[in-house]
């Protein structure tokens, strides 16, 4: 078996090999499998050794800033502006590479991490880099903990990085990958969202500044670092530049996680996916967290600019597509339990309304008398009322359902449905599973 | 003062304060579970248990002061926060002094809740559940007066109504967010 | 300088025990689960002492009053 020797690789700003082109992150290989630390090295070249050295972080931090990325995590937080934060907090800081993947219907991060480890790990080692860091966690969904492994395994034969990097399986909930839960999981081993402040960036793993960034974002750092920011910059749009992976799934013919630039239209990334596989009623985009809209929308950029129109936004990255034939009311009441059950129980208003916020959507999925005001109110009293956003990404989810599918629900008040399949459309896990 | 009168005193003292620490004890339940008659708002049952409890403490001062101060029995001061330290009824009077330890902590910790933290208070008030039956064995050992027919209904009916309303609490859960806090 | 008093209640704390909404009856309202929905954070001048006493006799310590300074205006 051929180690590789890690060399040293471009300054940035250096046009090296791939151009502006897509795919950045999921390169088109031979054979299956995770890239090898040879074949990463050979594709990709070294990561900058520049990155380390004190002077040059900031100018670093400043091409990442100027490359605008954004976390692809689903908060699209600033990049540099986190970085520079944690870089400046009190203490010596950590980083967490978010790979755990709560959202059950999105798959981008465990394929990346299931295709190109080494370029996550690039990243997260740069970022401890730039953040003056020394330790490195990446907590990985137990799918693909195995493959992260190995890859960090690789390295470390290899001496690749000036920082200790760990593994960790995530908890596999939902709300897991909330950073501040992300931080509690790793360090008391419970995965639900503490209080704010303090923040984070500034006291966090074992009271240290932390930086949480999800796989994909560090994935792109490792790219920025190598090729610059104008080639960053060559894919997306001028307000939201780059490429992101995308989980597209439901009634398509290639259901599955591909990367697009920002800002093409929602229809082109179906097209990808080889297009709708019957005809389309709705699609859900962001997540279980992220918004319905109409089929109208298809036509709408992939952007948060774009979707802003329609209620929605990229979020986390994922398209669903429900066919005709489906009730969309049924899926969101699924969802809705699903999101009512994976509350971590520390607030009231999160844990008692989702439930009946849940319970009431089931009433009106099944055609049973529900009462639309209650439920409104209910809305109301549970969005912006909890520690963390998961109620907040539950109402918006639902109050979007309730706006897109209204003739539905008029048509479920008087016992009608226009759904010929059974619920199923959208995944729902049990509790039981990861 | 004749020391009849500080033997009345000491043994008065006593009695109301069981009585009062006993309310107090029903109090704090009720604060916790929500139970109270229908029209007290929650916080005025709050504020209640803690001004009882406030007047309980200076009561307590008063029983502590004339049972020491009166010559008939030798308790001496050291036995107001030493167990075993009394000559007279050891065992009794200890019971006491635990009671006065006890409840010495909660007091202490109620007084400064804000800046010691929920939790750290949360574990030391639960020592009321000691101290209260500390306090009530002895009342029943440290003095001689169960014969007197009304001072057994003071004992009785306060151990009645602590053991009535721990039970409720233990037994039900009134409010959907109990296991919230 | 202007300074302004914000009630703010820490949602994981808080355990819809409902004292807050009797002695602030007019800033905090209770949701349909007993929880306290605070419809604006400023407390109003004549309402600092009754915001001090729900802070103090909230059993489970959830809320807190903070300071917050405007600048001055020129």
């Amino acid at each position: 078996m051929n180690t590789a020797e890690c060399r040293p690789g471009l300054v940035p700003g250096e046009a090296g090999q791939s151009a502006g082109g897509l795919p950045r992150l999921l390169a088109e290989r031979r054979g299956g499998g995770p890239a090898t630390l040879a074949g990463h090295l050979a594709r990709h070249g070294g990561l900058p050794t520049a990155a380390w050295e004190r002077r040059r972080r900031e100018q670093f931090i400043a091409e990442v800033g100027r490359a605008g990325l954004t976390g692809r995590g689903g908060a699209a937080f600033p990049t540099a502006r986190k970085l520079a934060a944690v870089a400046a907090g009190p203490g010596r800081p950590v980083v967490i590479a978010n790979g755990t993947e709560g959202e059950p219907a999105s798959a981008k991060d465990k394929v990346l991490l299931a295709r190109e480890p080494h370029l996550v790990l690039d990243g997260a080692v740069l970022a401890a880099g730039l953040t003056g860091a020394r330790q490195a966690l990446v907590v990985a969904h137990g799918a693909v903990r195995e493959i992260v492994d190995e890859a960090v395994a690789e390295r470390r034969r290899a001496r690749c990085d000036p920082v200790q990097v760990q593994v960790l399986t995530g908890a596999g909930r939902f709300v897991a990958g909330e950073a501040t839960a992300l931080v509690n999981w790793v360090e008391h081993g419970i995965p639900v969202p503490t209080r704010v402040p303090p923040r984070i960036s500034e006291h966090g793993l074992g009271g240290r500044p932390t930086l949480v960034q999800n796989v994909e974002t560090l994935a792109h750092l490792a790219l920025i670092a190598r090729h610059g920011a104008a080639w960053f910059r060559s894919a997306g749009t001028p307000e939201e530049p780059g490429s992101m992976l995308v989980t597209v799934l439901g009634a398509v013919q290639r259901p599955g996680v591909y990367e697009t630039g920002i800002g093409v239209p929602v229809s082109s990334v179906l097209a990808r996916a080889g297009g709708p596989a019957a005809p389309l009623t709705a699609l859900l985009i962001g997540g279980y967290s992220g918004s319905w809209v109409d089929q109208a929308a298809m036509a709408l950029p992939f952007s948060a600019a774009g979707l802003h129109r329609a209620g929605a936004s990229p979020g986390a990255g994922l398209i669903a597509a429900l066919p005709a034939g489906a009730c969309g009311l049924a899926e969101t009441a699924r969802i809705a339990r699903y999101l009512a059950t994976e509350s971590a129980g520390q607030c009231g208003p999160c844990l008692f309304g989702l439930d009946s916020i849940a319970a009431e959507l089931g009433a009106l999925a099944a055609g049973h008398p529900f009462d639309p005001g209650r439920l409104r109110r209910w809305l109301g009293q549970v969005d912006g009322r909890g520690a963390c956003h998961h109620p907040d990404g539950a109402v918006r989810m639902i109050r979007s359902a309730l706006r897109v599918f209204a003739a539905e629900t008029a048509r479920h008040a008087r016992g009608w449905c226009c759904g010929t399949r059974p619920a199923g459309v959208l995944p729902v896990p049990s509790r039981a599973g990861p | 003062m004749g020391t009849a009168d500080l033997w009345f005193l000491s043994r008065g003292s006593g009695l109301v304060l069981l009585a009062l620490c006993s309310a107090v004890v029903v109090l704090g339940v009720a604060t916790r579970t929500g139970a109270a008659p229908r029209r007290w708002p929650r916080f005025a049952v709050a504020e209640l248990h803690r001004t009882l409890a406030l007047f309980a403490v200076a009561l307590l001062a008063l029983h502590v002061m004339t049972a020491i101060l009166d010559p008939f029995v030798t308790i001496g001061w050291a036995a107001t926060v030493l167990p075993f330290a009394s000559p007279y009824r050891t065992v009794a009077i200890s019971l006491g002094t635990l009671a006065v330890d006890l409840g010495g902590a909660v007091l202490v910790t109620s007084l400064v809740r804000r800046r010691l933290g929920q939790r750290a208070w949360r574990a030391v008030h639960w020592l009321a559940y000691l101290a209260w039956p500390a306090a009530l064995v002895h009342g029943l050992t440290a003095g001689n007066d169960l014969g007197i027919w009304w001072v057994a209904l003071v004992e009785i009916g306060s151990a009645v109504a602590v053991t009535t309303a721990v039970l409720a609490r233990l037994t039900g859960r009134s409010r959907p967010a109990a296991h919230l806090s | 300088m202007t300074s302004r008093i914000r009630l703010r209640v820490d949602p994981i704390a808080c355990a819809g025990r409902g004292l807050c909404a009797e002695i602030l009856p007019g800033l905090i309202t209770l949701d349909d689960w007993g929880f306290p929905v605070i419809r604006d954070a400023d407390v109003p001048p004549g309402w600092q002492a009754e915001a001090g006493e729900a802070v103090r006799v909230c059993p489970v310590l959830a809320l807190r009053l903070d300071r917050v300074d405007r600048p001055a205006r020129r």
